[in-house]
């Protein structure tokens, strides 16, 4: 029933417990595929390179103000009677949002997606308190009945087919069991009515805020997000500090891109937008309103040259376009965050980059994921770029130096380079009996290569000697 | 991306770099580069001294060891291209091409004198295809494989040099029977390094492609580059499955056998089967 992927475990064998199932990369490609062909469809109806230039401007015009930005965006929300809390890590966001909920007495928490919370592990905080935190986005909702984390940044359950829900159910929620998306939908759908009317706090993330304004924007299609912002007494938005946009403006120019980049939507169901909490005249809405903006590496990232990726908007369109992803789902990552985005955010998030050190190298450097980026982010050079610091940092196994050293030292010497290429002639052709059968064998750490593919022996007469027996034979110029 | 040279006359004398494991392991795709640029009327120079590009050294994070072999590449070609004894540098390999037209600048960035030479010779240096259809706006010979062929974009090739019109267009009018193949640029898993470092991903990516392959019933599947082309022949040589990997080069190069000259170099396989039991790759014939 849990997903066949221990996020605990190192990351090869995450990978091995992700190829070995089955059914998974089935499952995904036939998902992302589709999302990533509704993403055609619908920017197919606009000019989409001009939405990405534009979104492109406007992303780096607010992270170079982003300080200013920030300020304004907190004078906003204060003029509008909500209240701004500035946590520099997890930790420190973790206790704001524990403290306020001790101050309110809370008992329940109804908690619509949010990537932030997952990223700093906010329900595992607030449970440790003894305080109720209910998932109420159907797909979040799910992965909290199957105790597992998302592995996807806007479809969390995406790995999971409908008989793995309904088993689910049944097993959870005494449900018989059935393939009825609608029966399993409705079913849900009574079990967290009952949770939101019951609910003292309702917290959120925050899909663009608008500095101008100091509202939050959050994008559902459930009602979900509504709901948690308007219902509990209280209602706290958790927000890195890159997902502020200048204006209102720029909040509907993300919008547009973000629903057509996730889903290929035009628009979404709903997109909530909060100013502040309940006024005098208002018939509904949350007593007290807060803003949680978080930092959590992300200063970090724009003074070490990696600010480019906080001009993520977290789409997903790179994961619905990476053959990689495919292969080992979100949970391959080990990560908040999977796909390309995640293998440059995640080892960044992180306070020791080593911990996440097999990430970067977790990617062919296609460039779909660039291709696919509605804001144009070069994933695939961030990638090499991490790379670099990682070695650079001493973090690879010194046989790999030593073997790269070893490379470069021959191949910038000619002489070097012609007699290595003899040897390894020599050594391929032995190796295959002195024929020209392929190798099925290598040894480490080659056998990486053979153990399901063969490697052609070297050639008998390569290109060089080819080339000098000819000019020989037809006397022309070198 | 690159500002390319533009040509008045089309260059009589071009600089190749054939790339390391063509040398090595697939003479006959340097040999059959060789052959499409001399129908051409082409003069081929092949600097000795030339060696590898250093990609797998960048491409794995380190640039300290690929920066000498980024100088010795400018140390080798750029003689040539100031002394116009070539006009340009041509290389059958879409990944070596990105390395040396838009990595190697990378590398040499805090290096003035080697940058200025390498962004010299990155104006003029075309891979393959590019420098057949975009250059000298060739017509080729016709091509002469049985058997149906499918193309495979490679990722430097297609997301890097942004070159795919120019290879489909070879083939399209190549007489080669051409098949489309669903998810043609899609990665093969390859990628270097990854490969072995993270071998069942790159496996599973490759028989993702086989599955593609298959589907599409190529006998032969064409590309632009021999790394790539390795891993997927890998695959289906282990597997035992009908299709052959194949360099365009090759592809591009095979001739009647009436037309056989000393520059032919791709061995036509054997006509295609029709039974449905597929057929090893071994029977297929070998070079």
């Amino acid at each position: 029933m849990r997903s066949r992927i221990d996020i605990e475990a190192p990351f090869k064998t995450r990978v091995k417990q992700a190829v070995a199932d089955p059914q998974l990369a089935d499952t995904l490609t036939r998902a992302t595929l589709h999302l990533k062909e509704q993403k055609r469809l619908s920017l197919e109806e606009l000019e989409a390179q001009h939405l990405r230039d534009q979104m492109r401007q406007m992303k780096a015009y607010t992270l170079r103000n982003l300080p200013e930005l920030l300020e304004r965006f907190e004078h906003n929300v204060v003029m509008n009677g909500g209240q701004v809390h500035w946590a520099e890590d997890a930790d420190e966001a973790n206790r704001i949002i524990g403290e306020l909920a001790e101050r309110h007495d809370v008992r329940k928490v109804v908690k619509s997606k949010s990537m932030a919370t997952e990223e700093i592990h906010l329900n595992h905080h607030l449970e440790a308190k003894g305080i109720t935190c209910v998932e109420t986005d159907l797909g979040e909702y799910i992965i909290q009945l199957a105790a597992e984390i998302p592995s996807h940044i806007v479809a969390p359950v995406i790995h999971k087919r409908i008989d793995e829900i309904s088993e689910l159910f049944a097993d959870k929620l005494s449900m018989p069991r059935t393939l009825d998306p609608q029966a399993l939908c409705a079913r849900a759908r009574v079990e967290l009515r009952q949770e939101f009317l019951s609910a003292d706090m309702g917290i959120s993330g925050c899909n663009f805020a608008i500095a101008d304004t100091g509202t939050v924007c959050i994008v559902t299609n459930e009602g979900n997000g509504r709901m948690v912002s308007t219902l509990p007494r209280v209602y706290v938005a958790v927000m890195g500090i890159e997902k502020l946009v200048p204006t209102p403006q720029d909040a509907f120019l993300q919008y547009q891109s973000l629903t057509r980049s996730a889903t290929g939507q035009r628009v979404t169901v709903y997109l909530s937008m909060t100013s502040g909490p309940r006024r005098l005249e208002d018939v509904d809405g949350p007593e007290e309103f807060h803003v949680v903006l978080m930092d959590n590496g992300r200063s970090r990232m724009l003074a070490d040259g990696y600010g480019e990726s906080l001009m993520c908007i977290r789409c997903g369109a790179c994961l619905n376009v990476c053959p990689v992803y495919r292969q080992i789902s979100g949970h391959g990552y080990g990560n908040t965050y999977s796909g390309p985005i995640g293998a440059v955010i995640s080892p960044l998030l992180s306070e020791e980059m080593a911990l996440n050190k097999d990430l970067p190298y977790a990617s062919t450097l296609c460039g779909a994921c660039r291709d696919a980026c509605p804001v144009q982010i070069d994933l695939p050079k961030m990638l090499l770029n991490l790379r670099h610091d990682l070695v650079s940092g001493r973090n690879m196994p010194g046989a790999e130096r030593r073997a790269m050293q070893g490379f470069a030292g021959v191949a910038s010497r000619p002489a070097a380079y012609q007699s290595a290429a003899r040897v390894a002639r020599t050594g391929t052709r032995l190796l295959s009996g002195f024929g020209d059968r392929n190798l099925r064998r290598l040894p480490p750490p080659l056998h990486h290569w053979t153990r399901h593919r063969d490697f052609p022996p070297m050639a008998k007469q390569s290109f060089r000697e080819w080339w000098t027996k000819r000019s020989g034979t037809q006397g022309s110029a070198k | 991306m690159q500002h390319k040279k533009q040509f008045e006359q089309p260059p009589r004398r071009v600089a190749l770099f054939v790339t390391c494991m063509v040398d090595m392991i697939y003479p006959q795709v340097g040999r059959a580069t060789v052959q499409l640029l001399e129908e051409q009327g082409v003069e081929v120079v092949f600097p000795e001294d030339q060696t590898c590009c250093g990609q797998p050294a960048f491409n794995s994070g380190y640039h300290d060891e690929a920066v000498p072999l980024a100088r010795h590449f400018v140390d080798v070609f750029h003689p040539l291209i100031a002394s116009g004894q070539a006009e340009a540098i041509v290389l059958p390999s879409g990944s070596c091409a990105t390395m040396t037209s838009h990595f190697h600048l990378e590398l040499l960035e805090n290096d003035p004198a080697y940058l200025k030479r390498s962004e010299e010779l990155a104006a003029v240096t075309f891979e393959l295809t590019e420098f057949l259809v975009d250059v000298l706006e060739a017509r080729l010979p016709e091509a002469q494989l049985p058997g149906k062929v499918a193309y495979h974009a490679c990722c430097h090739l297609l997301r890097e040099l942004r070159i795919d019109d120019q290879p489909r267009s070879l083939l399209a009018e190549s007489g080669l029977d051409m098949v489309d193949m669903t998810g043609s640029d899609e990665c093969c898993g390859f990628g270097g390094l990854f490969a072995v470092k993270n071998e069942p991903i790159s496996v599973a990516m490759g028989n993702a492609k086989l599955t593609s392959i298959e589907a599409c019933g190529a006998d032969h599947v064409v590309m632009c580059d021999v790394s790539c082309m390795t891993h997927l022949q890998g695959l289906l040589q282990r597997q035992d499955r009908r299709c052959r990997a194949m360099h365009i080069a090759e592809a591009l190069a095979s001739r009647h056998p009436q037309a056989n000259g000393e520059l032919n170099t791709a061995t036509p396989a054997k006509a295609p089967d029709t039974g449905d039991r597929p057929r090893r790759w071994q029977d297929v014939g070998t070079d």
